[in-house]
């Protein structure tokens, strides 16, 4: 399929499910669907919290030295220990989630609707799905399922190779 | 004039990528589709979508916080 074509390939290895990592696959593989690359997603581990139907990933700032929010023209940063209070995890998904949205900001269901849409092929890792006990029926129609042979017979081929 | 106008102000990467390549698909090759951004990042972005799909960058412009693009779809 590959090879036939001067058209150009890319595969991501998605193994984060939080809402600030969700972004990045699926704004490069729409994007790259839309340059007429063709894309392939394998979702394993958290990534595959992703490929949910009942998708809401979620942030906690827990542990992540490096995030801040724009707060009255300066920038803040939450204290671990007020991160790990009870409720902070929904309270920051939702000043998150406000915050891409007065952004402008596609949400996440949005980006992978439209990954769908442009034929972005995607592959949920079997053993992850095992592993975690997650049913096929809880995840979205589209992806296949299948291990790490699927996802290096695909890379093997392709030009671009992105783990995220 | 443009052969149809996309409006994709207050949208941020890579929304207004989408939006030009599904109305780019629409339009008959050599049509033209003007593109209107906020999204100051599209300016480079256009550019590097032109040449990746071989579509015709025809113009990128500024006219205060809003950016045009003019596009022939060639690719």
């Amino acid at each position: 399929m590959l090879d036939d074509t001067n058209a150009k390939a890319m595969t991501i290895i998605v193994t984060k499910g939080t809402l600030d990592w969700a972004y990045p696959p699926f704004i490069l593989a729409t994007t790259a669907a839309a340059m007429g690359i063709e894309t392939t997603m394998f979702f394993t581990f958290y990534g595959l919290q992703l490929l949910k139907k009942d998708l809401d990933p979620k942030i906690n700032p827990l542990g992540n030295a490096a995030m801040e929010m724009p707060m009255g023209g300066g920038h803040m940063a939450m204290p671990n220990i007020v991160a790990a209070l009870p409720g902070m995890t929904s309270l920051t998904t939702n000043m998150m989630k406000n915050m891409l949205k007065k952004k402008g900001v596609a949400s996440i269901e949005e980006l992978r609707e439209l990954a769908l849409e442009a034929d972005v092929k995607m592959i949920a890792c079997q053993m992850t799905m095992d592993l975690f006990e997650y049913k096929r029926e809880d995840m979205i129609d589209g992806p296949e399922l299948g291990g790490a042979a699927s996802w290096v017979d695909v890379a093997a081929k392709s030009d671009i190779n992105l783990y995220i | 004039m443009a052969d149809q106008v996309l409006d994709a102000q207050g949208l941020n990467c890579p929304m207004p990528i989408l939006r030009a390549k599904k109305a780019l698909k629409e339009l008959p090759t050599g049509g033209t589709l003007e593109i209107l951004a906020t999204d100051p990042g599209a300016v480079k972005d256009f550019e590097a979508f032109c040449s990746t799909t071989g579509n015709e960058l025809l113009s990128s412009e500024e006219d205060g916080k809003v950016f045009k693009f003019v596009i022939r779809h060639t690719g």
